[in-house]
């Protein structure tokens, strides 16, 4: 390939519009830029003077795929401002939340998203009901997704913007019955997600990125609602401290920042967290999946469809669980008092650490709020990894289509999200 | 082959929830739909886009640019029916929230609207052009859009046979 200029105005299969532009001279790739180009709803502006038991619900639209990561995100936040602690009880109901997003969001992008690229179709509507493995994985995505969504709505009312999550706790608990249906839905997936591991692990392609930085939010139960921030150089700081490192990138043709930690590039999400703390995934998951965990710590971006797959399995083994320990008692939101303060909120997304601070009023009143979200941190390694994958290959490319098609699984292999990217304008601390 | 009903699902500034709505949908409606219905532009779940001689277009999201605003008029031109879809669609908000904005975030956001060439004001889609049916809703009301698919379907004249 001599002299090329691709643009890539809508990459298909990721959530909301990104595009890439690629100049290519005498065989030399000489730009690359990747660009999010969902227009702004400026949220960090509208939630200000807005009530701050309001905020969860209104941040929660920013994202229809990371809904109730923002809710969980922001009541942690609220939560945080105003002192409240939550019952035992709310907290477990938010896990199981929470892991029903994660094998939900995992699975749609693994299935509808990815799956069809190893397959070399166009869509998962593409997939041949006569040819078994196809088949296969096409009832598969249904069965596990509704799996993910059957348990999101059974705790939070709704598996999109959950009605029932408030801060304080919850305003309606779960039907016992129902929570007993979704127990047989989660452990009746175990194959299906124990195949889509082995597929990924089997047939997934490789770009190793050396100068990676991997962070995210670890515990000692992977509950990817609490901890502290680890990192791949061995640094472990607050959640706080993350914040004060972020730096601030304006890239000129995206309508979303960029972030870099210290002035490094750095990676969040499924294979920073495998990265991380795979010895802190479910015991049950762990026997399942030995042979797989062997290859983390990983540097190849890929890897992260297959640590998706294998959290989709630590979700399903510990909502299980979590539900067996589950005793339903009737019990109220706590009452949150209006008072000043300053709130922080730190939780793994499905994509990766999401950071909410928010400063109040005396009257509870949002005086600002600053969201960083893992599409964000991730939009400049996306684009060096794009960079990377053209410079090492260019002789091997075949065609504009060959490259396109390139550009956008690698795009896909981070399974970044444009809504929660593009919202915000400017991060700066109070 | 059997008739389909040709159907495009288009996104514009939303958090496209409807979309999520309609991926879990799939989940039950997939083997009864995959036979009637062709989905000739969904993005989410395909690269090819075939926005021509459409039965039913389903629009979520507000209109925030010209550029949106000549896509969705397109859309218009080659759909049978247009069905606007979630509330940032039927109403607006809440992406339409930067037309409420006081003079100083206005002032705050300028540089952006103009470097990214928006428009002056968020609208819904009614505003553009003309709307056959609404599924209000944030995020959509499931029941509401499954009636209507079924409405379209027997309009269309596609049989479940």
């Amino acid at each position: 390939m001599h002299n090329l200029d691709l643009n890539l105005t809508q990459i298909s299969k990721i959530e909301g519009k990104a595009s890439c532009a690629v100049k290519i001279r005498s065989g030399r790739v000489e730009d690359v830029k990747f660009s999010i180009s969902e227009y702004k709803r400026f949220y960090t502006q509208a939630i200000r003077g807005k009530d701050i038991l309001a905020l969860p619900q209104l941040t929660a639209r920013i994202c229809g795929t990371c809904s109730n990561a923002h809710l969980l995100c922001a009541i942690k936040a609220v939560e945080d401002a105003l002192g409240v602690t939550p019952s035992s009880q709310t907290v477990l109901l938010r896990k199981l939340l929470n892991y029903g997003l994660i094998i939900r969001d995992h699975a749609l992008h693994l299935y509808v998203f990815v799956l069809p690229d190893l397959f070399e179709k166009d869509s998962i509507l593409d997939f041949d009901e006569n040819n078994p493995l196809e088949h296969k994985f096409l009832d598969a995505a249904f069965k596990v997704k509704a799996a993910g969504n059957k348990l999101g709505i059974a705790v939070g009312g709704r598996s999109v913007h959950a009605p029932f999550a408030a801060v304080g706790g919850f305003t309606r608990l779960p039907d016992p019955l129902e929570i007993s249906s979704v127990r047989e839905n989660l452990t009746s997936v175990r194959k299906e997600i124990t195949d889509l591991i082995d597929f990924f692990y089997t047939n997934d392609r490789s770009l190793i990125r050396k100068d990676l930085l991997f962070s995210g939010l670890i515990d000692k139960e992977y509950s990817f609602l609490y901890g502290q921030i680890h990192q791949s150089s061995g640094k472990v700081q607050s959640e706080e401290n993350f914040g004060h490192h972020l730096e601030h990138v304006i890239i000129p043709y995206s309508h979303a920042s960029g972030y870099k930690f210290r002035g490094r590039i750095y990676m969040v999400g499924a294979l920073a967290r495998l990265n991380l703390a795979k010895d802190k995934l479910h015991p049950k998951t762990i026997a399942s999946v030995k042979k797989y965990i062997k290859i983390f710590p990983s540097e190849n971006i890929y890897h992260n469809n297959l640590a998706q797959a294998i959290e989709i399995l630590h979700a399903v083994d510990s909502a299980t669980d979590l539900i067996d320990k589950l005793q339903i008692v009737a019990e109220k939101p706590v009452i949150a008092p209006r008072k000043e303060g300053i709130g922080l909120g730190v939780i793994e997304a499905p994509r990766g650490t999401l950071y909410y601070r928010l400063q109040v009023d005396s009257f509870g009143k949002i005086k600002t709020g600053q969201i960083v979200v893992p599409t964000g941190q991730n939009q400049i390694g996306i684009e060096a990894s794009i960079r990377q994958y053209l410079t090492d290959n260019i002789a091997k490319i075949k065609d504009r289509e060959d490259m396109e098609n390139s550009i956008e699984t690698i795009v896909r292999a981070f399974d970044p999200c444009m809504s929660c990217a593009s919202h915000f304008l400017k991060f700066k601390y109070v | 082959m059997a008739k389909k009903l040709k159907v495009g699902w288009f996104s514009f500034s939303c958090s496209e929830d409807s979309t999520i709505i309609f991926t879990e949908l799939l989940n039950d409606h997939y083997l009864e739909w995959k036979n009637l219905i062709d989905f000739r532009s969904i993005l989410v779940m395909q690269k090819k886009s075939e926005i021509h001689n459409l039965d039913v277009a389903f629009i979520e999201g507000a209109i925030t640019s010209s550029e949106q605003e000549e896509k969705l008029k397109t859309i218009r031109q080659n759909s049978k029916k247009l069905v606007a879809v979630g509330s940032c669609a039927v109403i607006g908000m809440p992406s339409s929230q930067r037309n409420l904005f006081d003079e100083k975030l206005n002032q705050e956001i300028a540089e952006i609207l103009i470097r990214f060439q928006y428009s002056a004001k968020v609208r819904k889609v009614s505003e553009l052009v003309k709307v056959d049916d609404t599924v209000p809703g944030c995020p959509m009301n499931e029941k509401v859009f499954l009636d209507l698919v079924n409405k379209y379907l027997q309009e269309f004249g596609v049989s479940r046979a």
